[in-house]
């Protein structure tokens, strides 16, 4: 019998082939939550599995907070060429543009502002249902999802009050206006995705990788330096996110290990160079991977409300 | 495909019992035992010990992640937690112990190889226990641990470890699991978890991580008849590749058995026969492929099948029926009523049904059919229906093959997931014969 048996990644990849067929057969205007990380790169070579020979029957949408890594958003815009995807982009300059949402006096990051400008892209685009690549592994509020999430009209979701979830059968009803969430990706860890990456021989974006970085100190963490203020006659959107005199600044052999924007991501020192170090360097690493995430930071329940609202 | 240098194998086990009787500070235990909890992890442990714990550390609050969980100390949904050791990989659901959240339980449970139910020694056997074991019987979980914890507050008696085993045997064999071990454990001081404990010479039988570890899991996929519920049909739209003109692929992922090229097939419920002409998958075609694999069937013939339908092999044949017995748990607050139409979930298959009568009630004091058939199922409450569906269904009795064997039922209107059930061997298998016709 031991020819038959699946290894655990075997057996990760065809839960989640599953699921995202089974989101293609139930929703009429699904979308996949594209960033260019390395989980949604992940995503899409699932989605690839599932749905080759015919095309991805789904576009990509991402969220853009305006701080995001350039290496990032090149990476992205070509890996949905590459797959013949369409790409949709919603930023939240945009939303302020339109009234969707308001700059939060005296809060650089833009983390919690994605909420407004996701759910207006679900509603803009009728979307019933949107794939993300989270995993339950990443944080505690996560560890409670379901793969198939429902979030009401408001695009809330409601921890207490679960659908559950049992076998394999997903229950995907959703009335007008509601909406869910699927995460194919709920029992891998940080582990399974970069050896999948490996096995796989996925391509990443390059700032996973160790490279020479500015970084300066701030709440316990060494944070890029952005880029220099164009001096296009617009406001400095980085403003607030620049190092001050008292913060200390450091060239750094570094690379990510999640990625938010620029101003919410940690850099940690690694000289971590290929898929194969970055196995090793993870595989003996003492803190979690959203040990280096700012946005987790604010408090114990940080996660927990963000979601409560509609983040994703 | 080539195998890494790290684990392989994937096991999935639940914990469950009653309130305090230390469900998710044996989870906390197992991960920080094995190394598995981070320093970020740990400090933010200590921290809220610091605030709110008297300095204790509390290892529950690990999986405890809802903030109203936290404040109240309970479990309210299942937690999932990953850790690894140099064996094995493991998904952990750490499941409610109140009886409100019984649904939740079966939740964690439906998916484990492995279930462990947590008694604490003082108080030996109790309703919620039988309940756990009932339903790990019931979801047709192969492996169970017993862990008799806070064997300290009881001096580590060997006999008090021994009279809760009889208590338990006293009732196993009304159930169906085939495989029980015995572990007394100190979850809190970390006995017998992961270290072996020298507290209690008198027992020879591995640690409960050692189990976890080493207990045969290979076998629990059924590889007897094949199944295949089309889930989706791969119709490429004007594609480059001229080869794919005609490529007509039919997508699933193997309930049960074994698939090769060449092999006869029925699709079901028309009764169309064919031949499998090719597996596809992304990564190129496969000549055989294997439960739970997902994969892309395309057929010699161009024959009608879509979502739905089900594929079996020409040999040991699943059942067909639009009137089905089964058991249910109840998972919502407004009651179960017979004659009431909901909506059904089986493989693929979404239908109509309706609840034509409720036969029993199972009694969690004795472990059986209460005598009088129930005027309603209450939330949490485990009884055996009869059922109707509004198309005939392709299936598996749930002790032959979880996946074709069990169903969902969701309310129309609030789309509420009300119940998982558990569907009994057809009593009349699908006859070929009936439709025999060569295409």
């Amino acid at each position: 019998m031991s020819s038959y048996h699946l290894d655990h990644l075997q057996y990760l990849e065809t839960e989640a082939i599953h699921v995202l067929r089974e989101v293609a057969a139930s929703f009429e205007r699904p979308a996949i939550l594209f960033s260019g990380g390395k989980d949604s790169i992940c995503i899409l070579r699932l989605a690839e599995k599932a749905f080759r020979p015919s095309e991805i029957p789904m576009p990509f949408l991402n969220v853009e907070t305006g701080h995001e890594f350039p290496e990032l958003i090149d990476f992205r815009d070509r890996r949905a060429k590459e797959l013949g995807a369409k790409l949709i982009v919603r930023t939240v300059d945009d939303a302020f543009a339109k009234g969707l949402a308001t700059p939060t006096p005296g809060q650089v990051s833009r983390n919690q502002l994605q909420i407004p400008v996701l759910l207006g892209a679900i509603e803009e685009f009728r979307f019933d249902c949107c794939i993300g690549g989270a995993r339950r592994d990443e944080e505690k509020a996560r560890a409670k999802e379901r793969f198939f999430s429902f979030r009401d009209a408001f695009g809330q979701w409601d921890p207490k009050n679960q659908r559950p979830e049992i076998w394999n059968l997903y229950n995907a009803r959703v009335n007008p206006g509601e909406n869910m969430r699927v995460f194919p990706l709920s029992n891998w860890t940080e582990m399974d995705v970069w050896e999948y990456i490996q096995r796989e021989k996925l391509e990443v974006p390059t700032i996973y990788f160790s490279h020479t970085r500015e970084c300066f100190r701030r709440g316990g963490q060494w944070l890029p330096v952005p880029p220099p203020h164009a001096t296009n006659g617009q406001p400095d959107v980085y403003a607030g996110a620049r190092p001050t005199a008292k913060e200390p600044l450091k060239t750094m052999v570094c690379r990510v290990r999640t990625i938010a924007d620029m101003i919410s991501t940690g850099m940690i020192d690694s000289p971590a160079s290929t898929v194969d170090d970055i196995i090793r360097e993870v595989a003996a690493a003492r803190i979690t991977e959203r040990g280096t995430r700012a946005d987790d930071k604010a408090s114990e329940a940080a996660m927990e409300d963000r979601k409560k609202a509609g983040y994703f | 495909m080539p195998h890494s240098q790290h684990p392989i194998e994937l096991l999935r086990f639940n914990t469950c019992g009653s309130v305090d009787d230390g469900k998710s500070t044996l989870i906390g235990r197992l991960l920080y035992d094995s190394k598995s909890i981070m320093e970020d992890q740990m400090e933010a442990l200590e921290r809220s010990a610091d605030i709110t714990g008297g300095g204790q550390v509390n290892l529950a609050n690990l999986t405890d992640g809802l903030r109203a969980e936290r404040e109240q100390g309970i479990t309210i949904d299942v937690a999932y937690r990953y850790f690894a050791t140099p064996r094995r990989k493991f998904i952990v659901a750490d499941t409610p112990g109140h009886v409100q959240y019984t649904r939740n339980m079966v939740t964690g449970a439906s998916t484990a190889n492995l279930s462990i139910v947590l008694v604490d020694a003082r108080l030996g056997v109790i309703e919620q226990s039988r309940r756990h074991t009932y339903i790990a019987s019931l979801l047709r979980i192969p492996h169970l641990i017993v862990a008799i914890n806070k064997m300290d507050l009881m001096d580590w008696s060997e006999a008090r470890f021994t009279e809760i085993r009889h208590q338990f045997e006293s009732f196993l064999p009304r159930l169906d699991i085939k495989d029980v071990k015995f572990i007394p454990i100190s979850a809190l001081n970390g006995d017998n978890v992961v270290e072996r404990s020298g507290h209690t010479p008198w027992y020879e039988g591995p640690t409960l991580l050692g189990h976890l570890e080493s207990v045969h899991i290979a076998s629990d996929w059924n590889l007897q008849g094949l199944r295949f519920p089309v889930q989706w049909v791969n119709r490429p739209n004007n594609p480059t590749d001229k080869t794919l003109h005609d490529f007509r692929g039919l997508s699933g992922q193997i309930s049960g058995g074994i698939v090769k090229v060449g092999q006869k097939i029925l699709v079901l419920p028309s009764g169309q026969r064919s031949t499998v002409k090719e597996i596809w998958t992304c990564d190129g075609a496969v000549p055989e492929a294997f439960c739970p694999q997902s994969v892309t069937l395309q057929l010699e013939h161009a024959i009608d099948c879509s979502r739905g339908d089900m594929i079996a092999g020409t040999e040991e044949l699943p059942g067909v029926a639009s009137e089905f017995e089964a058991h249910v748990v109840w998972m919502h607050q407004r009651p179960l009523v017979p004659g009431k139409k909901y909506f059904l979930k089986h493989t693929a298959n979404n239908c109509r049904a309706v609840v034509t009568a409720l036969e029993s009630k199972v009694s969690f004091d004795t472990l059986e059919n209460e005598t009088e058939p129930p005027a309603q199922l209450a939330l949490n409450d485990i009884g055996r229906i009869r059922l109707k569906t509004a198309k005939p269904l392709i299936f598996d009795g749930y002790r032959t093959n979880r996946l074709t064997g069990s169903f969902i039922l969701t309310e129309e209107g609030t789309n509420h997931t009300v119940a998982a059930g558990m569907l009994e061997g057809p009593s009349e298998l699908y006859k070929p014969e009936y439709t025999d016709f060569a295409i």
